[in-house]
Order: C-alpha cells, then structure tokens, then sequence
C-alpha cells in the first residue's frame, strides 16, 4: 500500500518554535519517504490548527497523520478526534511529542534539539506507516456506584450520583458517615456550625431512596474493569444486630467498661457498645470487642440483657456481600500526621500540647469541655495560647515536603474561636507564611490579626519543653530577628493531613496510582483532576491531597457528574491498543497470567493457550515483554514497528 | 537606608565563595528561623543565624565578616538537626571564618614540615588539621 502520510509541526506559540526551527524540520520531512505533505502552525490544538488536519487529510488523501506538538496524553484525543472528522480512523494518527520531550529540555542547544525532534518525528512516521485502523472496544456499563469513605467528600459524592439518577453504594469503615467534618467546630471562613452543616446531608445520605449505606465496612477483593467492577465488601462483625437495633441507647448508658473516645480524639471516654456520637448516621451502636467486658473474659453480658429488642449477638462474624458497580468514588480522607513523630514538640508526651484536632473538640460544644477552652493537664481555662503552623509539613528534610494547605486558616479560626470565649486570653500564631488563599479567607485572617488581637509572629519555634506548669515555647521572630520565648498555657500543633492510613492498602487493592507521599494521584493535574490513570476510579477529598471543605465538596461533585456522564452511556468505549495473543504459536506457558497486573491474561484450558481478556487489557505490554516465544504482540505496536522506529531514530 | 539589590549584588564572587567553601545551597533556605529559635547561644550574637543567611541571599557578605556571631557559633549543629531544609548554618560559619582568615593572614602560616612530634602529642589533632587547612591561603 503507498503511504499518504502527513506531518503536522507545531509551535506551541514559543514553547516548540522558541528551540526548535520549526519551518526547517516541516521543509526536512517534506522529502521522507512516504510523506505526502508537511507543515507547521501556531497553535495546532487550536481551532484552525485542527481544521489544517483535516483539510489537508481529505485534501491529500492522507493515509495516515503524524503530529508533532506536546505529549500524548494531552492531545493525542484531540487530533484523533479531528482525524475521525475528515474520515480517517482515529488510531491513524499519532502524536510525536516535541515538546515535554524535545525542546522544553534542549532549551540550551537549539541546532541539536532541531535534529532531535526531526528524529522523533520520523519515528512516528515509521510508527504511522504501519499501524492498523482499530476499532475502539465496546464495553457494557453497570449503572450502579461504589463511592468509598464516608466523610463530606464521600458523602456530597454519593447524593450527587444518586440525585442524577442512579444507584450509589456508599462504604465507610466507622460506625457512621460524617468523617473528620464531624468533629470540628466551627467552618472557616464564615463560622458555621460543622454539624449544622453537615448533619442533614448526613440523614440526606441515608435517607435517598438511592443510596444504600454501608457503615462499619470495608472494601475487600476487587475484580474487574470500568463499567464492570466485582468487589467484596467486608461487614465488620458489629456484634449487634443493627437492622433490628432501634438505637434507643441503653445499651451504651448500661455498659460499664469504658476507654478513649476516637471521635473525642482520646479527651474523653466512650463505652465499649457505643455510637460515636449523638448525631451519628445509622445511630446504632456498635460493640468493640476488644474492650468488652463479655467478649474478653465471659463476664458482664449487660448490653445483652437490657436490650429491649435483643440485638446484642455476641456471636456475630464478619460477613462477606459482593456487589457489582460500573464506578468507584475514592474519598477515603486524610489522619493527621503522628505526633509521635514531632520529638522537639513533646512528641505527644506533654499533656498541653494538643492536635488541631483535640482543639477542635476543645471548641465545641458538643464537645468534652461542652466549649469552654480547657487545657488537658488540670481544666484550668489558659490564658497564653500558641498555635503552630507547618508541624510535620513544609520540611523535606525530616517531615512531609508539602504544604498542608489548611491549617494557616483553620489555626487562624481556633485563634479567632478561642478569643471569642476567652476574652482576656492571648493567642500567639507562629507562621512561616499565612496562606490565604480562598474566598474571603483574607478577610478572616485581617480580622484575627485586627479584631481578635492575635499576635502573628513570623518564625518557627524550635522546642517545646514543660516548666513550673507551663508550655515553654523556644521560637524567633525574624521580622526582628529576635528569638522569642513565651510561657504558653497551652499549645495547639497545626500537624500536617497525611493520606488515611488504611488508604495506601486500598490503593494497591484498587490499582490506583499514588504520589510519593499516598496521595492519589490524577490523570492530569490540571485537566483531568477527578479521575485516576485507571480507568472507572474518580478521586475526592484530601485522599487526593490536602484540602478544605469548599475544596472537597466542589471535587466530590466534579467526580459525581464524572460518574454520571460514564453512565450516561449504554456502553463504555476501551482503547484498544491492548495485548494479542497468537494461538499458534503460544505454548501455554502461562508467563502472561502470572505477570499480569490487571488479571486480563487467561488461560484457556481447552484450547491450552493463553488468552487476553479484550475489556480488562490495559495495554501496558508486561505479557508482551515476558513472553518467552515471543507470541504476544501489542496492537499497533509491534515488535517489526518498534525496530523501525529504533531504525530511524539511528539513522545518521 | 536602602539596599540597591542587582544580579551583581546578589551573585557575588564573596557570596559563591561562601557557598563553595561550605557547601551549603544559600537559595535552600526559606526563613523560618528555627536555626535562631533554638540557638543555645543566640543570646550573644549580634545577627542571627537565619538573619545571617538572609544577608547572604542577599548578597551583604561584608556586614556578615564584621559580626560577632560568626566567632560565637560552637558548632553543636542544633540548629542543623532541626532545619526543615537540610541547611548547616555552622559550615557557613566555617566558611565565613576561613574567609575572615585568609584575608588577614598572607602566605603560609603554618608549615607541613615545622609541625614537630611535640606540637603534634600537646595540641589538638583537629587543630594542627585545622590550623593547616584553614589558616594557609
């Protein structure tokens, strides 16, 4: 077949034309064989720019289109869409990436970075030459969703998916949804009641006709792919039976073993069957084996008597439920970074040193002080209180390298809170810099500072050490370059969000990316910022990274509407640029299945070779390089391809 | 008063200098002021550590030579342990020493072959290193 092949060079305004010779390398290729026409535009991922393509295509009766620009993953869709347009099969046209890989990292020689991207060039070209028109594959979609984690993210996620129509399994590993928002205060920068915001999305969510609420369990195994997934869910034996359960309590009020209250972050004591809290969603206990009386030495039983309706079972196991999704919302939150780790701030062994956390209980009124400010060590209300920024972040040396986004402000609002019920109190605010950036947080923040007096110091203290009663506080201020010492009352440590600890597990059971520190990571940091590389996984929340409320709830709905135009569709369409066994000469060795990541290679015991599952197979070529006879092969990128290619990119 | 900053200003020979001889990236540092925070002697310093790098960042090595705490730093690397940027304020302090050093001192103080079997069991070993090292141009 005689190649009709064109070459579509662009600029990317400076970014390519600023390094390489744009018009040269478009005048070289003019003449490589195959090469029916060759040209070079400003922007080619601009309106015109793809109408070029697609006149030139029917113009010059292309048979295949090569164009060099920025990477793939940001335009290869884009210029195979405008391929499609003028009636070329979009696996016709490749991307030769010039830029990320060409002239963004030869800016300092521009004769060479010139030649190079005339090389890369002809490596597509070869590439082009023989690729197939593939059809992408049809996969059928389960219209029903998984959203994991049940904090706001979690749950704005599941009534956003449920008020479009569809079907929403909503799993969090506590005894009720509401997540970290559910312990805090008061919400920056307006001051609203946490729980006053968030509790009737709470009932929201259990109540929709469409969400089914899974608390107190974990995802298990995970099988499957976009629009197909099959997962087990764990049901943590709850030791009551919470269908029957009418929560009226008494249980809880009976038991006589207690220990630290999670949700109180260790301020007060909970029993061991307990709810959370007051306002939990599903407000029935559940009972802590580990901690009760009965299941650790035989004695006691009182939950079990007293219970009006006898849901107590003492006997309950972990129960397994499968269930099939189409979609899976990931929106398993953050933990704050151990204290333990802080050794030159007490490491948690000085009482009145606490968390932001434990502030926020402090705060609230709900709370264990019922929302007077009282320090842990003798309930005394403290007068000089210093707040921390950047504890465990910001510090690549020992900590977390990264900026925890939140804690300028919400330290900014304990200042402000702790001044509105101690009116006599000092707050002190070391900081580095106070990052504000957020609708009206600005404002607040000139407000604390003006309004509340909170003394804002720019520096970062060194230690914390305990005398006569006192927090001593070692820190600087180098706006005067004086070191400063304070004999604080109480200190409140601004610790950095770490992804959830039991995210990481999940992540790997999900095969889900994550960054260098468990965050989950994006397909693209700025144009696809709620969906994972894998396809079918939508992010939400500070899984993703540090974030606020506004933040997260905004990310939840961004996945939701994600997932519904997923389902909107009666079929998901895979890339189909996936592994392809030759029958013939495989050998059934089964290599291919045991280096599958995806679980897509089979064996097929009747015909007694290996077999690739088409909607499973990510293409990511682990069975191609593996294969001991060489029988697998890549569609569209053969091993016959990749040597020309290699070929080209030697040539002198 | 008014500090005229130019790429010259910033960039100067003393500051890469400074840089070279103790092996620290100036640019690291990011003003926290933990190294002066938790400084044990920072009460006899007349510019503080972090103070100390910011006049470098900004290229005023000459007030920096003219200070007391460049002669005041012990070395005890507290304030290395706790800097979130791997920054060593007491090799700067090295560096700045030596400078002050060899500006005073012209031609070879102290000999290789003159370091007698004497001055080697009654000095200390880190001094006669030291000696030879910092003190000869």
């Amino acid at each position: 077949m005689e190649h009709r092949i064109g070459v579509f060079v662009c600029h990317c305004g400076t970014n390519i034309a600023g390094v390489v010779d744009v018009k040269r390398v478009a005048e070289e290729l003019a003449s490589y064989p195959g090469v029916a026409f060759s040209t070079d535009y400003t922007y080619m991922c601009s309106d015109p720019g793809q109408n070029l393509v697609k006149d030139a295509i029917k113009e010059h009766k292309l048979t295949g289109v090569v164009v060099s620009a920025c990477s793939p993953t940001l335009h290869e869709a884009t210029f195979r869409r405008a391929g499609v347009g003028a009636d070329l099969n979009p696996y016709m046209v490749e991307i030769a990436n010039i830029r990320e890989q060409c002239s963004w990292v030869h800016q300092e020689d521009k004769p060479r970075a010139t030649e190079k991207a005339i090389k890369i060039i002809k490596t597509m070209i070869e590439k082009v030459k023989q690729d197939e028109a593939l059809e992408p594959i049809a996969v059928p979609v389960t219209k029903r969703a998984l959203v994991v984690g049940g904090g706001v993210a979690g749950i704005q996620a599941a009534l956003d998916i449920a008020n479009s129509g569809h079907e929403v399994i909503l799993v969090e590993k506590e005894a009720s949804i509401g997540g970290h928002m559910a312990q805090l205060s008061e919400t920056f920068p307006t001051l609203d009641c946490s729980q006053c915001i968030l509790t009737p999305k709470m009932v929201d969510a259990a109540q929709h006709p469409r969400i089914k609420l899974m608390t107190y369990c974990e995802v298990g195994d995970v099988a499957g792919y976009v629009g197909n997934f099959k997962i087990k869910i764990k049901k943590k034996a709850a030791y009551v039976n919470r269908d029957v359960c009418t929560g009226c309590g008494l249980c809880s009020e009976k038991c006589p073993s207690k220990t630290d209250s999670e949700f109180e972050e260790g301020l007060a004591t909970r029993k061991a069957i307990y709810t959370p809290f007051p306002q939990a969603v599903p407000n029935k206990p559940v009972l802590d084996a580990e901690h009760c009386l009965y299941m650790q030495s035989g004695k006691c039983g009182i939950c079990a008597k007293i219970c009006p309706v006898d849901a107590v079972d003492y006997t309950q196991k972990d129960e397994f439920v499968d269930v099939e999704v189409g979609a899976i919302v990931v929106a398993t939150g953050y933990d704050l970074y151990p204290i333990i780790n802080i050794g030159e701030y007490g490491g948690g062994k000085i009482k009145d040193v606490v968390t932001s956390l434990q502030f926020e209980r402090l705060l609230s009124a709900s709370g264990p002080t019922s929302g007077v400010v009282r320090r842990p060590s003798d309930g005394e209300i403290p007068k000089e209180v210093v707040f921390l920024t950047c504890v465990g972040s910001r510090d690549p040396e020992h900590h977390k390298a990264y900026c925890s986004k939140i804690c300028c402000m919400y330290l900014t609002k304990h200042a402000m809170l702790y001044k509105h019920t101690v009116h006599d109190g000092q707050a002190y605010l070391f900081y580095m810099d106070v990052r504000t950036g957020g609708k009206g947080y600005e404002e607040f923040y000139q407000r604390a500072a003006e309004e509340d007096d909170v003394l804002y110091v720019r520096g970062k203290v060194s230690k914390l050490y305990e005398e006569d009663g006192k927090v001593i506080v070692w820190g600087v201020d180098t706006l005067t370059g004086q070191k400063v010492e304070i004999a604080a009352d109480m200190v409140v440590l601004g610790l950095a969000m770490e992804p959830n600890a039991q995210a990481l597990e999940l992540a790997k059971k999900l095969k889900i990316q994550v960054n260098e520190w468990g965050f989950l990571s994006e397909a693209h940091p700025k144009l696809r910022p709620v969906e994972s590389l894998a396809p079918g996984f939508y992010l939400a929340g500070a899984a993703q990274g540090p974030k606020d409320i506004p933040d997260a709830v905004a990310q939840a709905s961004a996945a939701a509407s994600k997932v519904a135009s997923l389902f909107a569709e009666k079929e998901y369409h895979r890339e189909p640029i996936i592994a392809l066994v030759d029958e013939d000469e495989c050998a059934g060795c089964r290599v291919c299945v045991s280096v599958c990541p995806y679980d897509a290679a089979e064996f097929d015991e009747e015909k007694k070779v290996a077999h690739i599952q088409e909607a499973i197979c990510e293409g990511c070529g682990a069975c191609i390089a593996a294969c001991p006879s060489g029988s697998v092969t890549q569609k569209n990128l053969t091993d016959d391809q990749l040597f020309k290619m290699v070929t080209a990119a030697l040539e002198d | 008063m008014r500090l005229k900053l130019s790429a010259e200003v910033i960039k100067g020979d003393l500051v890469e200098r400074v840089a070279e001889l103790s092996g620290q990236n100036l640019s690291a540092c990011y003003q926290c002021g933990r190294c002066s925070a938790g400084c044990p002697v920072v009460e006899e310093m007349d510019i503080v550590p972090s103070e100390v790098i910011r006049l470098l960042q900004l290229g005023q090595v000459e007030p920096v030579l003219d200070s007391e705490t460049i002669w005041i730093c012990a070395s005890c690397l507290q304030c290395a342990s706790r800097c979130p940027r791997g920054v060593e304020f007491s090799s700067i302090c090295d560096a700045l020493r030596a400078i002050v050093l060899r500006k005073r001192l012209s031609g070879s103080v102290v000999d290789a072959d003159e370091v007698t079997r004497t001055m080697v069991s009654d000095a200390p070993q880190m001094g006669v290193v030291g000696a030879l090292r910092k003190l000869n141009g």
